[in-house]
């Protein structure tokens, strides 16, 4: 058999067929210590040939397990009931062999962690000709050269070569890429996408969102795309469907149910993500509470103890999906849908108008000029390398990895400057420096006015004070052996503080970061993340610091917990007149909070300034790239808009390119006549001012806008 | 990678010298073989205990021993036993029965322990992952003279039962054996089934406990269920991707297991009667003999470099990710 054989048939008219895949009264159940967990509790719904279909939930809501029941994966403790038809046959009850014909062939899947999804002894190349293998008799010779085919198909430069790379010679993205490369080898009929971007950076995740796109089109498969984040699906999926405690809560079309959410989970959900396209300022509702446990489902709708609309019936009974306005199509389970349909507001207005969130005023502080207010922290044309070494006994020096190279900004009293950027781009170096309050290689960092190069030990330690962290991880972050008030006081003991004062103090932290003091004797393990991080940001507060370095503080956390610690963050710094120096990849979030934005990329801020003007007028391509990368969760919106997708990946710190840092991936180099590009080659552009408190790094900024 | 190995093997050889010139030292300082020619009853001459001493290069300083012992080494000739044979005739027949004890119990312990440990983790918590653990820490908790008794005993009841010595436990072969090629083969495995399974199932206990845990850690992992996905059989998956990744771990291990059993089995040559290097090691001390101790020493300091050695190419052979640096 040739490669030509093994080529795509072409899409099949999706409208004369039936379902490809139609779930009925799934029911998923493991056991535990505590009693079975019902991860999925009669879930029915179906995927047309060519559709896509979007799930929404948090974690824990069923959404992952019930495709894993698709596929035949769940380990053998899951008791699964209910049916699963695919093209007409039901799955359930199959064996591994039988399902094993189906599985990669029919329906194949993209997981989540591109780092971990292959097997780290066998070539790309050998693990995608081997999907092949495993289902058609052809050569090993021929399905090697379809796997070079479809890695080029999926966009791996120079795919003949890189064929034979191992896993850990690619980056996440090319990762992901692979995988999908696997999961459309044998054109198959359904793909199902688990959170397939969650783990990849933004610009990283347009290309794998387009690269699905393609591979719809290529095999004319239905896709069912799992995720948490309503940006991604927005614009790629035709239905959705959102999950709450094991059940579909909410179906319908994506674009109405984004205008007309009926169920307040959904409303909810929309409410509380950060919009990258909403300048003035946004409420962001929280959800109050967590999900439920899933082992003893009290009787009644599970979302009813986080609901805003609760009335008493709604503990009567779990409310199935009534068709809302005269529709089959949109079906919500909530008893007051009608009601949810009777407020004027759309989507996450609706959402504000229910939940009732309010915009979070602003610190006394701000209404002082910018150049008036004190200055927290200011970096002067910081650098920081590491040196690259070879050798086990001799170690010589082979190379310099340039981490941050030559940045400057500064912080004022009661301001929070967002520090974003892609992976590797140094944001972490950054932080680490400034944490470390030691002298830098090059360059300055003064806190508070004081030049941290000349400070000895005793004033050191007296700066740390002024200045806290939280961390990204709250389930790393907090000793898992010191009670909650134990981690809470640790800095004050440190500190010196008397004991009655610690005393007196660590239960007003508590209260200040919405958490009750009784509380205080338990330990980590016993709160869920948003509660744990909420214990970090009261540690970070005990010595009454100036500055808050926040790295990463909330992409942790699942979205509805999300949005109640960022309005915590919010009064916060309204109240204490804090300054946060915010690190994120989240340009959403830190468009939401910051009130300046510093745009790095490979250790140089490329673009700085007012975040408004920053993001509504961005100057310097890369900013202009990321944030046309990053989803909006709003079908309309989504589907106009023109993507700038960046080629490739984040190139080497060891190794940056030449004058301008970016323009090996800069689609305005590409744009420009030859004498203009010996510009960007030759010459690293200055930051130059652009308009008031906005500068950007490029020789050649225009404005362009991206929203 | 080529280069490094060669590396390596240029650092091994100058521990290898280290550990030897230790224990040349070591031995030459506590042992007295003149005291015990001395007490000899009657008394040797005076003129013969002289000649012994300058045989033994009593009357140089260690240093210049060792570097004298050091010398013939080089050359092949690992110097005389304290009753004046040459020690470089019996070491290579020594290491021979050595290998032939070892050799064929390694690797059915490393096989079984593979397969009884990869069983067990697939079967987590089933009735045979239990019996897997309760047999392994059985025997490993059984020390080496009380299983080999205890086997002893058994393959006299096996005798007993058939009639026959179809099972001997005593020597590496019948003396006087007289016999074609075959029959002689014959007759060596009936002298190697009970000393190997003495080995085999220990290591297989040692080995199953280790493997089981590497396979644990893969079974969860991403890319089996990838694999899966791809429209491999669970089994067909873990084998081909879990296992496979699951060995790298082991590579040490087995390396290691090799080389310090291949000398650290002194326990079951005496038992058995297989007079191999562990065995010498213990006649070498007890007759006070430097030359000897020296030479077991050099040879358990080269085993044990061998195995690290070994250990770095399995690895590099299983793993491409240490390859790359």
């Amino acid at each position: 058999m040739t490669t030509s054989e093994l080529q795509f048939d072409a899409p099949a008219d999706p409208a004369g067929e039936g379902p490809v895949l139609q779930v009925e009264d799934l029911h998923v159940s493991f056991p535990s210590e505590s009693g079975r967990v019902r991860a999925v509790r009669g879930l029915s719904y179906q995927v047309s040939p060519g559709e896509v279909l979007g799930i929404v939930g948090e974690s824990g809501s069923g959404k992952s397990v019930s495709s894993l029941a698709v596929m035949g994966l769940l380990p053998s403790s899951a008791r699964i009931s209910g049916s699963i038809k695919f093209q007409g046959r039901e799955l359930i009850g199959q064996n591994d062999a039988e399902l094993s014909k189906i599985r990669g062939r029919r329906i194949s899947m993209v997981f989540q962690d591109p780092l971990s999804a292959l097997t780290p002894v066998y070539t790309v190349g050998d693990q995608i000709a081997e999907a092949i293998l495993v289902h058609r008799k052809v050569s090993k010779q021929a399905a090697a050269n379809r796997a070079v085919e479809l890695l080029d198909l999926v966009g791996i430069p120079n795919a003949a070569e890189r064929a034979k790379a191992f896993p850990h010679e690619f980056s996440g993205g090319m990762r992901q890429r692979a995988v999908i490369a696997m999961a459309i080898a044998n054109d198959p009929d359904l793909i199902i996408a688990d959170e397939p971007t969650t783990a990849l950076d933004v610009t990283v995740q347009a290309q794998v969102l387009q690269l699905l796109e393609t591979a719809q089109e290529v095999t004319g498969a239905g896709i069912v795309i799992i995720t948490h984040d309503l940006g991604v699906v927005a614009g790629f999926a035709d239905r959705l469907m959102v999950m709450y405690a094991g059940r579909a809560v909410e179906t319908g079309l994506v674009d109405d149910i984004y205008r007309q959410p009926r169920m307040p989970y959904t409303l909810g959900l929309l409410g509380s993500i950060p919009r990258l396209d909403v300048g003035e300022k946004q409420a962001l509702v929280p959800i109050k509470g967590q999900p439920p446990s899933l082992t003893d489902l009290p009787p009644g709708c599970p979302f009813a103890p986080r609901c805003p609309m609760v009335v008493d019936a709604c503990h009567t009974a779990e409310p199935p999906l009534f068709d809302v306005d005269g529709s089959a199509e949109h079906r919500a389970a909530c008893i007051r849908t009608n009601e949810i349909a009777a407020t004027d507001a759309e989507g996450a207005e609706a959402a504000v108008e229910i939940f009732g969130a309010e915009v979070i005023g602003e610190p006394q502080v701000a209404k002082v000029p910018r150049e008036q207010r004190e200055t927290v922290l200011e970096l002067d044309r910081l650098v920081k390398e590491y040196a690259v070494n070879k050798g086990v006994v001799f170690k010589r020096r082979v190379g310099t990895v340039h981490a941050v190279a030559g940045i400057s900004f500064d912080i004022r009293e009661g301001e929070t400057l967002g520090l974003v950027g892609e992976s590797g781009c140094g944001k972490t170096t950054t932080l680490m420096e400034i944490l470390g309050l030691q002298k830098p290689m090059s360059g300055e960092i003064s806190v508070l006015g004081t030049n941290v190069s000349a400070i000895d030990a005793k004033r050191r330690f007296e700066i740390r004070r002024d200045m806290s962290v939280v961390f990204q991880d709250p389930m790393a972050s907090l000793d898992p052996r010191l009670t909650i008030h134990d981690c809470i006081a640790e800095p004050m003991q440190v500190h010196g503080y008397g004991k009655d004062e610690i005393n007196r103090r660590v239960p007003e932290l508590m209260r200040l970061v919405g958490l009750r003091p009784e509380q205080l004797s338990r330990y980590p393990g016993e709160f869920s993340g948003g509660q744990r991080q909420r214990i970090g940001i009261a540690r970070a507060l005990a010595l009454e610091p100036k500055l808050v370095v926040l790295d990463e503080p909330v992409s942790a956390l699942d979205v509805s917990i999300q949005a109640g610690v960022i309005n915590l963050l919010e009064e916060l710094k309204s109240k204490l007149g804090l300054a946060y120096l915010f690190v994120a990849h989240d340009l959403s979030v830190v468009r939401h909070i910051a009130d300046r934005v510093a745009v790095m990329y490979l250790g140089k801020i490329v673009e700085i300034g007012e975040v408004d003007s920053v993001f509504d007028t961005p100057r310097h391509p890369y900013t202009q790239a990321l944030l046309s990368a990053i989803p909006i969760p709003d079908p309309v919106k989504e589907r106009q808009r023109e993507r700038i997708l960046l080629t490739g990946d984040l190139p080497s710190p060891a190794n940056p390119p030449s004058g301008c840092r970016f323009r090996t991936r800069c689609f305005l180099h590409a744009s420009l006549p030859p004498e203009k590009q010996r510009v960007c080659i030759e010459v690293e552009p200055p930051r130059e001012t652009q308009a008031p408190d906005h500068e950007a790094a490029c020789h050649f900024a225009q404005i362009r806008q991206v929203l | 990678m080529a280069g490094f190995l060669l590396r390596r093997l240029v650092n091994y050889v100058v521990l290898a010298l280290v550990a030897t010139f230790l224990a040349f030292t070591l031995a030459s300082v506590t042992f007295d073989p003149i005291g015990v020619l001395q007490q000899r009853n009657p008394p040797p001459p005076a003129a013969s205990i002289e000649a012994k001493k300058r045989d033994l290069h009593l009357d140089q300083p260690i240093p210049q021993r060792f570097v004298t012992w050091m010398g013939g080494v080089v050359q092949g000739d690992f110097g005389r036993t304290i009753t004046d044979r040459p020690i470089t005739d019996e070491l290579g027949r020594r290491i021979g029965v050595s290998l032939r004890l070892f050799l064929l119990g390694i690797t059915i312990g490393i096989l079984f322990g593979v397969l009884l440990g990869v069983v067990s983790a697939i079967r987590q918590y089933k009735f045979s992952d239990y019996f897997a653990t309760l047999f392994s820490f059985i025997l490993l908790s059984t020390p080496v003279f009380v299983l080999g008794t205890l086997l002893k005993m058994g393959a006299q009841g096996v005798n007993d039962a058939v009639g026959s010595n179809v099972l001997i436990f005593v020597g590496e072969t019948t003396p006087g054996f007289q016999g074609n090629w075959f029959e002689h083969l014959g007759d060596r495995l009936q002298h190697l089934i009970v000393p190997t399974l003495a080995i085999a199932l220990g290591q297989i206990a040692y080995y199953s406990r280790y493997q089981r845990s590497s396979m644990l850690d893969v079974l969860g992992s991403d890319f089996l269920r990838t694999a899966q996905a791809k429209g491999l059989t669970r089994r067909r998956a873990l084998f081909k991707h879990g296992l496979r990744t699951a060995l790298i771990p082991m590579a040490t291990l087995f390396a290691f297991g090799f080389g310090l059993l291949v000398v650290g089995g002194t326990f079951t040559e005496r038992i058995f009667g297989w007079f191999g290097m562990g065995d010498w090691l213990v006649t070498g001390i007890s007759a006070q003999d430097t030359n000897v101790t020296a030479t077991v020493t050099l040879f358990v300091a080269v085993c044990v470099l061998f195995s690290g050695w070994l250990a770095d190419v399995l690895y590099a052979a299983l793993d491409p990710r240490i390859r790359v640096n």
